[in-house]
């Protein structure tokens, strides 16, 4: 008897499989190609206290084995999210994670408290968007500003707390125990790596931010090196993201030592990529034998 | 449910003018293949490149989709180089494509490989059409066009056929009800500054995209009603609630 079920600060996931933030708006969409109830998890569209309109310009462009994105964390604002969009949420049967961000601690601090108020499972704090000119990943490049931003939300946040991790951490492992010092239940990394792509014929940078966050395959090897060391250094569940393309990638991610993971890019790719990893990591378990995840967990 | 990617076989995938391609597949569906202004999401490869392709619907006979690219990169290149019977992978069909319970005189202008959704569009609307086809130098579809239409209209920059222009220039909006407008964006938003106070007009709006089902927010435009995924609310929208300038 399979069973991939995982329980993360409390919270038990139906499976190790998490629609990542920014790859899967707030489900709507693609509730339409499959009940979204399958996912262990959905991480929301990163939500920040007032809306934003998100960036100009170019904000998707595709490298080689990968994409990089200046979104913008275009987004209708704590409160639009909780009247409009977070009903739904709630009547699906998998575990919703709201993702915050902020300019500043004040704004994380306003919005959690806000969302203590809701039914959300668990909140995911972005200290690491590549992709905004304040907060974002200036909180999440320092351990000690990281600390402080965590410890500040801890203080008043009532729900379990995962902090994302962005891979340009001065010390990635460092970094990692200085959010659970502060009080992270968990941590989810990676985010997107910050990446410079230049249109030759207009001697210009691609887009208006000059650097924008890549993600999809080509940072898997990476990502996976990072949960590896981080997953040996703290003792609360870590989740793996970056680069997820198939089961085979979650595997390693478990191996790794991560607990659960995030798959974000692949759901651009195909609208079922969830679904599909998650068939395929019980048939990966069935063939080998395995009956939990926690048999693989970390054996590397 | 809707279905994700399907696999489809290739009927033909001609080269009608240079780098311009003719692509038909057979899809079996139940379900409608897709109206005019709705596109679908193609790709012929693996993961490299990562990305799917947009492109509009060209044709829609029985269980046969045509669709018109040009090659301007290595998607449509890989996509240039399919043969009849090789596979596809085709999601669609997705965005909101044009109204057409229009009435009175209607005019279609496109420019280039926009011409792609005037062609379905001129099948389906069951009104007098004028069709405004700008090209670079070579003249495509045509014929086809015309058994569709009431008058076509053709311009070329380098004068080989038509008139010598752009095709915004010969454009008398006075003379519509309604306008549709697909092609590039300079040529849309000409279309739209001369339709002002004059008739009403669409465009079909084109943005890079990595999803092509309004997740990634990569396509989204910012309009008068506030950001909008060109993808799903779109690729068609009203000529003044867009904004071509950035």
């Amino acid at each position: 008897m399979i069973d991939t079920k995982v329980n993360i600060a409390g919270v038990e996931f139906k499976n190790p499989v998490i629609a990542a933030s920014g790859t899967f708006g707030f489900g709507r969409e693609f509730s339409e190609y499959f009940p979204i109830s399958k996912l262990g998890g959905l991480s929301t569209k990163g939500l920040t206290l007032r809306q934003r309109e998100g960036n100009k310009g170019v904000r998707i462009h595709e490298t080689t084995g990968g994409i990089m994105n200046s979104i913008g964390l275009q987004n209708p604002g704590i409160d639009a999210f909780i009247e409009e969009e977070l009903p739904f949420l709630n009547s699906q049967d998998t575990v919703i994670i709201a993702n915050v961000s902020g300019n500043t601690i004040e704004e994380y601090v306003i919005s959690v408290e806000k969302l203590n108020q809701t039914e959300i499972d668990m909140i995911e704090l972005n200290i690491s968007c590549p992709n905004v000119k304040e907060g974002g990943i200036s909180f999440g490049t320092k351990a000690e500003i990281a600390n402080n931003v965590v410890t500040q939300v801890r203080k008043v946040c009532k729900k379990p707390l995962m902090v994302k991790l962005s891979p340009s951490a001065e010390n990635i492992v460092e970094m990692a125990e200085s959010c659970v010092e502060a009080g992270a239940d968990a941590l989810s990394l990676v985010n997107t790596f910050p990446a410079l792509a230049i249109d030759i014929s207009k001697k210009k940078a691609i887009f208006d931010n000059i650097t924008a966050g890549l993600s999809g395959p080509c940072i898997k090897p990476i990502a996976l090196r990072m949960v590896y060391e981080v997953s040996k250094a703290v003792d609360v569940p870590v989740i793996g993201i970056g680069g997820i393309m198939d089961y085979r990638d979650v595997i390693e991610y478990i191996m790794a030592g991560a607990w659960a993971v995030q798959v974000g890019t692949a759901n651009f790719i195909n609208p079922n990529a969830c679904a599909e990893i998650i068939e395929g990591i019980e048939e990966y378990l069935q063939k080998e034998g395995i009956s939990t995840l926690e048999e693989i967990r970390g054996i590397i | 449910m809707k279905e994700g990617y399907r696999g489809v076989d290739i009927s033909s995938n001609t080269e009608i003018a240079k780098d311009i391609f003719e692509l038909k597949v057979q899809i079996e569906s139940n379900d409608s293949l897709g109206d005019p202004g709705q596109f679908y999401m193609l790709r012929s490869w693996d993961l490299d490149p990562l990305l799917s392709r947009p492109f509009s619907i060209c044709n829609v006979e029985e269980s046969v989709l045509t669709f018109l690219y040009k090659v301007v990169g290595r998607g449509t290149n890989y996509l240039s180089k399919l043969k009849p019977k090789d596979k596809l992978k085709v999601l669609g069909p997705l965005g909101n494509g044009f109204n057409l319970s229009v009435s009175g005189k209607v005019a279609l202008i496109s420019g280039g490989i926009g011409i792609a959704p005037m062609i379905y569009l001129a099948k389906k609307l069951n009104t007098g059409i004028d069709f405004y086809a700008g090209f670079t130098n070579e003249v495509y579809y045509m014929d086809y066009v015309q058994k569709y239409v009431d008058k076509i209209y053709i311009t070329t920059e380098d004068g080989s056929t038509g008139q010598k222009g752009f095709i915004t220039d010969i454009f008398k909006p006075e003379k519509y009800d309604v306008a549709f407008t697909c092609g590039p964006s300079p040529m849309m938003k000409k279309v739209v500054e001369k339709c002002e106070n004059k008739a009403p007009v669409f465009v079909s709006m084109e943005s890079v995209m990595a999803c092509g089902m309004g997740a990634c927010l990569g396509c989204s435009i910012k309009t008068k009603f506030g950001m909008k995924r060109v993808c799903k609310e779109g690729p068609v929208f009203k000529g003044e609630e867009v904004f071509f300038d950035d």
